[in-house]
């Protein structure tokens, strides 16, 4: 009898979160701007540079292993970005937030909902990068590396949904897209996410420790076993900073914002 | 006051209770020192011009901002705890509302946050939210985004409502039946506060009036106390009796030709007809009125150096 209570109370406080996560997932699927973007993205330019373009290279099959590990950190940090700065900053602006606020919703399931999502887009945009490289770019992983990028996919969302979250608090709410897309695209470019940082001139190279997507990206090809400069606790080090650094600072940011209202 | 006499228990977990509120965004003050209770089962409306403060209020009893000074208790609790809120419904005004989530979906998800919500076949129904459970939030017209809006307000079962502009972009159809099902709710023993730009619905739907300026309540009571404030009823008539005897009539305040005839503002409409009818056999075109809402409101909110102008 009691632990009938006990199950059936824990099951109905969770239902909340298990339905906002539910019903947030379901919203970017069907809204098109959002999936078609988010996931058609990170595959085409696979598909270009990783496997049309590097097919036609000596080792282009290599090109095809690494760019699969640095597009899959491309299609997570879009889907973190894009599922948590441009939705928080527009239902902020447009009221919604605030209705959910003033609901009896559990306040940790808005944003618990929005990282689940950013997690399960990531891990399809992973999923299906593995499809295409394994059946056109011949590459073939053993599980363990499968695995550790699977890893690397799901706790990367961490720092770049952070990320989404202060940008939320900056940019303009209906420019909000284009805000996105103007750090996101350059940022990825330069931190070797598209093409192998080798190809780019040198000061750029210089520059790409600070961009957390380069990091991201070194610990993404060090998982298929690619050599890196630093070591694994250094990038996961800088990454954790990063994420509570950009935290600290929306929270600050929206605090100032809700006195102003 | 008659309110003292109602033990202090009971005060504290009246539906909503407002004590000595101010509230300062940066230096402009929106509220300074507002009390007000709201009682079990009644609907209150609250009126005030633009900036009055009315939104502030509201915001202050859902939680969402924090007094600079006083107590917002709601049912005896604070508003932002997740068990005062499980008690309360909100419709709020959004300007949008995230577009690809179905009607019944969104239902599905708000019922969630309630311990003992409503069922959702029952909530769809009451709103006439029948056959465009499936629909997406996007294909939905106007009054019906507003209906659904309201369901989400209704699904917990809420003991408060507060109601932000229910009936904005409502058809005529529409806007009744919310007016019956607010009626019903509050029969219920439930309490619902209305804030409007509509004077006809607040006078239709609300037990009780608070007038909202300049941060303050400047007036309470039923509507038709709220109207008397406005100043006695009116006569409408085409007569052959000078300004000097008109005026000279007990109970008459004013005399104003309008048109063919003249227009009397008295106290009792009643008192004055008598005499008028038996001094002019010839008296046509007799028209009685009641000062509207809408006027009882202008004369309140009028500015106060206005106010004091006529005073003086």
């Amino acid at each position: 009898m009691r632990t009938a209570a006990i199950t059936h109370s824990a099951t109905s406080s969770l239902t909340p979160f298990i339905k906002e996560t539910k019903y947030e997932f379901l919203r970017l699927l069907r809204a098109r701007s959002f999936s078609v973007a988010t996931i058609g993205f990170p595959i085409s330019f696979y598909l270009l540079f990783g496997i049309v373009v590097a097919s036609a290279e000596p080792g282009g099959f290599d090109r095809a292993k690494y760019l699969l590990a640095t597009y899959s950190v491309f299609g997570l940090v879009g889907s973190s970005l894009f599922g948590l700065c441009s939705t928080i900053a527009n239902e902020r602006a447009q009221g919604w937030l605030e209705l959910k606020q003033a609901s009896p919703m559990p306040p940790a399931a808005y944003l618990l909902s929005k990282l689940l999502t950013a997690i399960a887009f990531g891990v399809i945009i992973f999923g299906l990068l593995l499809l295409c490289g394994e059946t056109m770019g011949h590459v073939h992983f053993a599980a363990a590396q499968i695995l550790r990028l699977l890893a690397t996919v799901i706790l990367g969302v961490f720092p770049f949904a952070a990320m989404g979250i202060l940008l939320a608090t900056v940019v303009p709410p209906n420019a909000a897209i284009g805000f996105v897309n103007l750090i996101y695209l350059p940022m990825s470019f330069l931190s070797g996410l598209w093409i192998p940082l080798e190809g780019l001139p040198k000061w750029l190279r210089t520059l790409a420790p600070v961009w957390p997507t380069w990091h991201l990206g070194q610990l993404a090809t060090h998982s298929i076993g690619y050599k890196m400069s630093w070591s694994v606790a250094g990038h996961v080090l800088w990454l954790a900073v990063f994420s509570v650094a950009c935290l600290a600072l929306a929270l600050v940011l929206f605090r100032r914002s809700a006195q102003k209202e | 006051m008659s309110t003292t006499a109602i033990p202090s228990h009971a005060n504290s977990s009246a539906p909503a209770e407002l004590r000595g509120v101010t509230h300062r965004y940066g230096s402009h003050t929106a509220l300074q020192g507002l009390s007000l209770q709201l009682k079990p089962g009644e609907v209150v409306a609250l009126l005030g011009p633009n900036g009055a403060g009315k939104t502030t209020a509201v915001k202050l009893m859902l939680g969402l901002l924090q007094p600079t000074s006083g107590t917002v208790s709601i049912f005896g609790g604070s508003p932002s705890q997740r068990s005062t809120r499980q008690r309360i419904g909100a419709m709020l005004q959004v300007a949008r509302v995230p577009e690809t989530i179905a009607v019944g979906e969104y239902l599905d998800l708000f019922r969630s946050y309630y311990p003992h919500p409503l069922p959702a076949e029952q909530v769809i129904q009451v709103t006439g939210l029948q056959g465009i459970e499936k629909r997406q939030f996007k294909d939905l017209s106007g009054g019906q985004k507003q209906r659904m809006l309201f369901a989400l307000a209704l699904c917990g079962d809420p003991d408060l409502i507060f109601l932000d502009e229910p009936t904005l972009g409502m058809d005529i159809e529409t806007r009744h039946n919310l007016w019956r099902q607010v009626r019903s709710f509050a029969d219920r023993g439930k309490t619902v506060l209305l804030t409007t730009h509509y004077l006809e619905e607040a006078d239709t739907l609300a037990d009780r009036i608070l007038v909202i300026a300049r941060g303050k309540v400047i007036a309470e009571g039923t509507p038709s106390e709220i109207k008397s404030r406005a100043g006695g009823r009116k006569i409408r008539c085409v007569t052959i009796l000078p300004e000097s005897e008109l005026n000279s009539i007990p109970g008459v305040r004013r005399v104003e030709h309008t048109g063919a005839g003249v227009t009397l503002t008295v106290d009792s409409a009643e008192d004055v007809l008598r005499i008028l009818l038996q001094r002019d056999a010839t008296l046509h075109s007799l028209e009685v009125t009641s000062p509207a809402l809408e006027d009882a409101f202008l004369e309140l909110t009028r500015e106060p150096d206005s106010a004091q102008t006529e005073a003086a």
